[in-house]
């Protein structure tokens, strides 16, 4: 590509740099700034700067959603379905609404309709305090028809099972890109396949001289947010205000205004600090339309803080899945034929496959793949970190080791033959180092009652852009900054990402940059879902105060007697490149402004090289992030425990901006893992179709003690894509824990577990000591 | 953790009023400051502080004693606000995040979550703050099995406990004052 008036060629690092960079040209917008140095050359990204909310934090100061209380705030409560399926009779609200603390009551459900999980709204009320809320709930007749139901996957894909959907109910299709377009089959239950295929795979596998199969499940695991999902819903003739504990301001506001009928304009969302979200917060929710509802209704703000139990029920879910995978190989390895089958289920909806992991991770010609999503009676499920790629994982990696047994091969020699990424590869040179590999013996091969174990898994996840993320950044005269956007931190640490972004360009430290984000009344930011907030809004973060600063040295330049192009700015100064002795304080070139403020804006420009594929408003980029990570277990063969105590996760992010955050991330990805593989599982009673661990004590989790010792290695990678060229960290840390631990326990006790959680029953049956789950003793 | 306050004997402290008839009037030294409020006996300690007081500091995940988020200090010692009525309170000394703090200058637990980057999104890290704070109180010295005791009833899904574990270690050294960087 020539330049042109809009574009100039500039020179990039670009590689890994650990390993030594390369540089390679590309052509850049003629108004973005010129490419960023490696970190070492930085002063401020690429160090653990502390995050700018952690004072609010520690000092409970930081303002949740559930913490906001407007005058004359309302509390909301949800009547909620009592059965699985059931065809709503009669409703009748008036005994709640004349109940003296209620101020509005509103159906959701009409007599006539469906309802097809347990804990689906059926009605609202909003009162003066919450328990005249929960009071009013008593006194809503309600009547239910029930109807056959089904919650378990296999028995819905039976032919005679109960139908939870009809053709008109049934979900449309899937956007959010976990196999489910529009326009497939509905047989009974089963919708689908999803169908990818590449190459001939009839061939590949008659060609192979070795083949693997294998069947592998994984249970629904609840997002287990610490803060409730929470919304205060305030509706005024003017408009309408509504603080949400989201992952997407800015995607809640048009929802809000499409719902509503309302001109985005007169619509505002502000997500202040946000107790987690990891998927489950991404949209409006049923909760947040009854909150709106109830608000326009009674005329007066009303809050809805979902209860541990309504979280655990209906706020979101990872899908559970079934898949069968069959790898064809040669005798080096090299693989010929992968075909994968896959089953899953996202309760009433759909998105339950097993993502595109098994297409992408190693070389092979030929591919196929069905992914088949089961209804059930169940809550619907959502996006939960590494959607689809983090149930495909367990399978893939945990086939890929087999197939790795089966030839004889160390399973990093065999994937340095199949896997084409270089930077995977020196992943794997720097965990297996580190945790030891040379040590790791034949599967099985310890004696005594407890047994230790290596593995390693791999994972990779699509790096993706919100092409419409949008972001200020304001000098004001005395010398203070401001970056403004939509955009909201979720616990990633976004704002201080942003801060370090426009401090480095403006030569200031993080700290003095104040962070205005989370608030649609500024500029539209990007979703904090699917690893793709840092990638989004630090590019326009730095082209905006790239930007601001050249008006800054515009007026600046006069009182030192240079043209505007001869000044840099750095270390609290604007000063004069070739000369830096000649220079001016940066809050006395700000005190010399025509105006109280100069502002820049800057919307995400696309990656330089271009997209893989383009989206409404969002973008893959063209490389794939991932990592790889090694668990060292103890599986005691007696009590069937397995205990992690090792883990080293070596992982990518494009360009690391804050290290120690980045390794906060990282840990919040592995003990996730660890908490899917080893303890968590959404009970549903077959014979009542409720959640009968809907809390956080009969649902298990990893807690402090099951932690184990976990090393991060971050590599530095630069491919000159970006004005920062940073991609996320969030999903890729999540999706290898599992495998990696489930290959770890191959390894120590000679048998696989193939199905999650991997429970001490799990152990002890695989181990033929006590009978398998469901089976008879 | 609930297990620590029943093994504190009840003082007899009359209530400090009669309250409506839905209400009782309490008086609770929260912060250092005496605070004389009306609450239903229904009402748990972590809702009368979250509400009433204002002090939405301590935060409410579980609300059955299972996350340890709302943990506060009664005479000292960490409780499950969401686990005590707000008449067991009575006649006693509350402290919360808020008041954790010297007025010049933070607690070192709080310091040192901060440079330790021992929290995410920070809905659990008040709770834990207090109980890194109370076993320092008790424990100059503690080592990583001491830490794991007293956060062990903690959740946290942000996974921030290996960088809880190093910011308690290094808050006690600095208490200590064998800080050496």
């Amino acid at each position: 590509m020539a330049e042109s008036e809009a574009s100039r060629t500039a020179t990039f690092a670009v590689g890994l740099a650990s390993t030594g960079l390369d540089e390679v040209e590309r052509q850049i917008p003629r108004d973005e700034p010129p490419p960023l140095p490696p970190n070492a050359e930085l002063a401020v990204i690429g160090k653990s700067v502390p995050r700018q909310d952690a004072f609010a934090k520690v000092t409970g100061a930081a303002l949740f959603t559930v913490d906001i209380n407007l005058p004359g705030m309302l509390h909301g409560r949800i009547l909620r379905s009592p059965l699985p399926h059931a065809r709503l009779r009669a409703l009748d609200l008036a005994a709640a609404a004349r109940h003296p603390g209620v101020r509005a009551v509103l159906p959701v459900a009409q007599p006539g309709d469906s309802l097809r999980y347990f804990g689906v709204p059926v009605a609202g009320v909003a009162a003066v305090s919450a328990q005249a809320a929960e009071e009013a709930l008593a006194l809503i007749h309600a009547g239910f028809e029930a109807l056959p139901f089904v919650v378990d996957l296999d028995k819905a894909r039976e032919p005679d099972a109960p139908p939870v959907h009809d053709s008109t109910s049934a979900p449309p299709g899937n956007s959010s890109g976990f196999p489910a377009p529009a326009g497939l089959p509905l047989n009974g239950n089963v919708r689908g396949p999803a169908l990818m295929q590449r190459g001939d795979v009839a061939r590949g596998f008659a060609e192979a001289e070795v083949i693997v199969e294998g069947a592998y499940s994984t249970k629904v695991q609840t997002h287990c947010c610490l803060e409730p999902h929470a919304i205060v819903a305030d509706w005024r003739e003017d408009g309408l205000t509504v603080f949400m504990s989201t992952q997407f301001t800015a995607g809640v506001r048009h929802e809000l205004a499409e719902a509503f009928g309302l001109p985005l304009a007169r619509v505002r969302v502000i997500a202040g600090a946000i107790g987690g979200g990891f998927g489950s917060k991404s949209s409006l929710g049923n909760y947040g339309r009854i909150a709106v509802g109830l608000s326009r209704a009674a005329k007066a703000p009303v809050r809805i803080v979902l209860e541990r139990q309504e979280e655990q029920m209906d706020a979101g879910n990872r899908p559970a899945t079934w898949q069968s995978l069959r790898l064809g190989a040669r005798k080096d390895g090299t693989l010929s034929a992968i075909s994968l089958l896959s089953y899953g289920t996202a309760g009433v909806t759909l998105g339950a496959g097993v993502g595109g992991i098994a297409a992408a991770l190693y070389t092979c010609p030929n591919f196929e793949s069905a992914q088949y999503d089961v209804f059930i009676n169940a809550a619907p499920g959502c996006a939960m970190r590494g959607p689809g790629n983090t149930p495909g994982a367990f399978g893939l990696e945990q086939a890929i080791d087999e197939l790795a047994g089966r030839l004889a091969l160390d399973p990093l020699a065999l994937r340095d033959r199949i896997d084409p990424s270089p930077v995977r590869r020196e992943e794997r040179r720097i965990g297996a180092a580190r945790i030891g590999w040379q040590r790791r013996h034949a599967p099985g091969a310890e004696s005594g009652p407890v047994k230790r174990g290596l593995g390693v898994a791999q994972s990779l996840w699509p790096a993706n852009v919100q092409t419409t993320a949008a972001c200020e950044v304001r000098i004001m005269r005395n010398g203070s900054v401001e970056v403004l956007s939509s955009v909201q931190d979720i616990g990633t640490g976004t704002g201080t990402v942003m801060a370090q972004t426009v401090a480095e360009v403006l030569g200031l430290r993080a700290q003095d940059i104040t962070v205005r984000i989370g608030d649609t009344d500024f500029p539209p930011g990007p979703p904090s879902y699917g690893s793709r907030a840092t990638a989004s809004i630090t590019p326009p973060a730095r082209v905006a105060a790239w930007r601001v600063l050249q008006t800054l040295f515009q007026e600046a330049a006069p009182f030192l007697g240079v043209a505007p192009e001869a000044l840099i700015a750095h270390g609290g100064r604007i000063l004069v490149a070739n000369n830096p002795g000649r220079f001016m304080l940066f809050g006395d070139a700000t005190a010399r402004l025509h105006t109280g403020k100069i502002s820049a804006a800057a919307t995400r420009s696309d990656d330089y090289g271009g997209f893989r594929r383009r989206m409404p408003d969002a973008a893959l980029a063209l490389q794939d992030l991932g990592g790889v990570q090694f668990a060292a277990v103890a599986v005691d063969t007696e009590t069937g425990i397995i205990r992690v105590e090792r883990v080293v996760a070596v992982q990518d992010c494009g360009r690391p901006l804050n290290p120690k955050q980045i390794e906060s991330q990282v840990h919040g990805g592995v003990l996730m893992g660890l908490s899917y593989a080893l303890f968590e599982e959404r009970l549903l009673d077959q014979h009542t179709g409720r959640m009968v661990n809907p809390d956080l004590e009969q649902y298990k989790l990893a807690r402090p003690r099951e932690v184990p010792d976990i090393e991060v290695v971050v590599l530095e990678e630069y491919r000159g894509q970006s004005a920062t060229d940073a991609y996320g960290i969030a999903e890729p840390a999540n999706i290898a824990t599992a495998p990696a631990i489930a290959n770890a326990v191959y390894n120590a006790i000679g048998v696989r577990l193939c199905a999650l959680p991997m429970t001490p029953a799990a152990v002890l049956a695989a181990l033929g000591k006590i009978p398998r789950r469901g089976e008879l003793p | 953790m609930a297990e620590a306050n029943t093994a504190v004997s009840e003082q007899n402290v009359p209530f400090a009023g009669a309250g409506t008839a839905e209400t009782v009037q309490l008086m609770v030294t929260v912060n250092g400051v005496d605070r004389i409020f009306d609450a239903e006996p229904r009402t748990t300690l972590a809702e009368a502080l979250r509400g009433t007081l204002g002090l939405t500091g301590t935060k409410i995940a579980c609300d059955r004693g299972s996350c340890c988020a709302c943990t506060v200090l009664r005479d000292g010692l960490p409780v499950c606000s969401c686990m005590m009525l707000a008449i067991e309170a009575n006649g006693h000394s509350i402290t919360t995040i808020e008041g954790l703090a010297a007025p010049t200058a933070l607690h070192p637990v709080q310091t040192a979550f901060i440079e330790h980057d021992a929290l995410q999104c920070g809905f659990c890290t008040p709770g834990l703050v207090m109980s890194c704070a109370a076993l320092l109180e008790h424990n100059a010295n503690p080592d990583q099995e001491a830490i794991l005791d007293a956060i062990s009833g903690h959740f946290c899904r942000c996974g921030t406990y290996p960088h809880v574990m190093t910011a308690t270690l290094a808050a006690a050294a600095k208490m200590r004052g064998d800080d050496n960087g």
